[in-house]
């Protein structure tokens, strides 16, 4: 016999029980997070987040590019590559965006392209930390 | 664009902590206290960092 999961209830649903309340998958809610910054907190009701979350996402990745840091690719068979990869992948369409567009494919020419690099691999990172703690809103395994 | 090596600090510092505010806490008013601890951490982080390093230069 399944449990029943009770769902917690956003900030901005008073008049609704968990059982009136649309469940949202937490895969779909990580999925969703990861894709699009911020997306994955949208769906569980919690829109300040998700505003905030996008901003600051994107807003890291924006400023790494416009430093003109590097966008790794896969398969260049370098360690530190492939790591670098596995953080920037973390951003999931912006990196797809990046990639379509060009974006970080240029040699390094200034001293602060270094740190323009960084901010795209923790950008990446961000957004899956930020994807995880949606699907554990989803789930239930943070109340709030 | 370019940047000065602090501004690139405060930037970093503060787009992190909002990240980790949110994430990591489930209040929003202890979310803005850790994301503010997070930012001040990563700003007085870097800075004695910095004077350190001077110091071991010298």
């Amino acid at each position: 016999m399944a449990a029943k999961i009770d769902y917690p209830l956003a900030a901005g649903d008073k008049g609704l029980t968990n059982a009136a309340k649309p469940r949202i998958s937490p895969a779909l809610t990580l999925l969703a997070g990861w894709l699009v910054p911020g997306a994955g907190h949208l769906l569980v009701g919690k829109w300040i987040r998700a505003l905030l979350l996008m901003i600051a996402i994107i807003g890291m990745f924006a400023v790494g590019v416009a430093l003109q840091g590097k966008v790794y690719t896969p398969n260049t068979g370098e360690p530190l590559d492939m790591l670098g990869f596995a953080g920037d992948i973390g951003s999931g369409l912006l990196y797809l965006l990046a990639r379509m567009l060009g974006w970080g494919q240029a040699p390094v020419l200034i001293a602060v392209a270094d740190y323009g690099t960084k901010f795209i691999v923790v950008a990446g990172l961000l957004n899956i930390v930020a994807a995880v703690d949606a699907h554990s809103l989803a789930s239930g395994r943070k109340r709030s | 664009m370019t940047i000065s090596h602090f501004g690139a600090v405060l930037l970093f510092s503060l787009f992190t902590s909002v990240v980790f505010g949110i994430t990591q806490r489930s209040e929003p008013r202890m979310m803005i206290r850790f994301g503010a601890f997070c930012f001040a951490l990563f700003v007085c982080g870097t800075i004695i960092a910095s004077w350190a390093m001077w110091a071991i230069k010298h």
